[in-house]
């Protein structure tokens, strides 16, 4: 997966006649939409969601912000650049992801 | 949290290091890279909170580190210039500077200490995590006998984007 994703930005960037802002949002096949949110540091955020999602864009920003920040980032026990094995990571992360409206 | 608690926490730091290390050398540097440490998580921190949009030049990089970072976590604002042609080294001139608030000299026999040394290792590893190497260092320290104090950065080049990390 990563390596379409890489590709897809990439394409993206390429293809911007302007200065790209935001970048790769989402794209979305006949069966699912994918979500894509690109941190500054190189830290990428994937959601799949169903076709009638519009922009989760917000919902990846309040999770990099509040979730990864606040408990991956900030709790100096977690090492960086490995998967996280935080258990309260991984339940606030499915409470958000389960509260979220669609 | 209390200002005066950081402060203090900041001071026992440097103080117990100075206990640990003979050397000045050896302070500074270990608090360069503690400072890395803490650089490295801030950035997520800092670009969490500030929403901050993408830089296109050295010179928005430096003005953002003075006028929004330094703002954030340390409440000043330091001023910025372009220190030679080619624009990739500035100069950032605090002052005030908080971290000193309860210091008014260097201990006798640490000349060399860069009491606030810190504050480099967090600049120097914020910015590795996106994708720059800089050196940054203390021109000027208004401790060692200096008019003002002064941290210089020097953009030294683009780091290759790192290999996958995934979410």
């Amino acid at each position: 997966m990563f390596g379409m994703l890489f590709s897809i930005r990439s394409f993206v960037a390429k293809m911007s006649p302007v200065d790209m802002r935001d970048g790769f949002l989402c794209f979305q096949t006949s069966k699912y939409k994918l979500h894509y949110y690109e941190t500054p540091t190189g830290l990428r955020f994937v959601l799949t969601t169903d076709l009638g999602v519009g922009s989760a864009r917000d919902a990846l920003q309040h999770l990099y912000s509040n979730i990864y920040v606040g408990l991956g980032v900030k709790n100096p026990l977690c090492p960086l650049g490995e998967p996280v094995q935080s258990e309260l990571f991984r339940s606030r992360l499915d409470a958000f992801v389960r509260a979220l409206p669609f | 949290m209390s200002r005066e608690l950081f402060v203090l926490t900041y001071g026992a730091l440097v103080a117990q290091l100075c206990k640990d290390y003979e050397k000045d050398e050896d302070v500074n540097k270990y608090l360069d890279r503690m400072g890395y440490g803490i650089g490295i998580r801030l950035i997520e921190d800092f670009l969490a909170r500030s929403a901050v949009r993408k830089c296109h030049s050295y010179s928005e990089i430096a003005d953002m580190i003075a006028q929004v970072a330094f703002k954030m976590y340390l409440g000043i604002t330091p001023s910025v210039t372009c220190i030679n042609k080619r624009g990739n080294k500035f100069s950032l001139i605090l002052n005030k500077n908080p971290l000193v608030d309860f210091v008014e000299e260097l201990p006798a026999g640490r000349s060399s200490l860069c009491y606030c040394n810190l504050l480099c290792g967090v600049i120097r590893g914020a910015l590795e995590m996106i994708n720059l190497a800089a050196e940054v260092t203390f021109i000027q320290d208004r401790l060692k006998g200096d008019d003002v104090t002064e941290i210089g950065i020097t953009f030294l080049r683009k780091l290759e984007d790192k290999k996958c990390k995934k979410k």
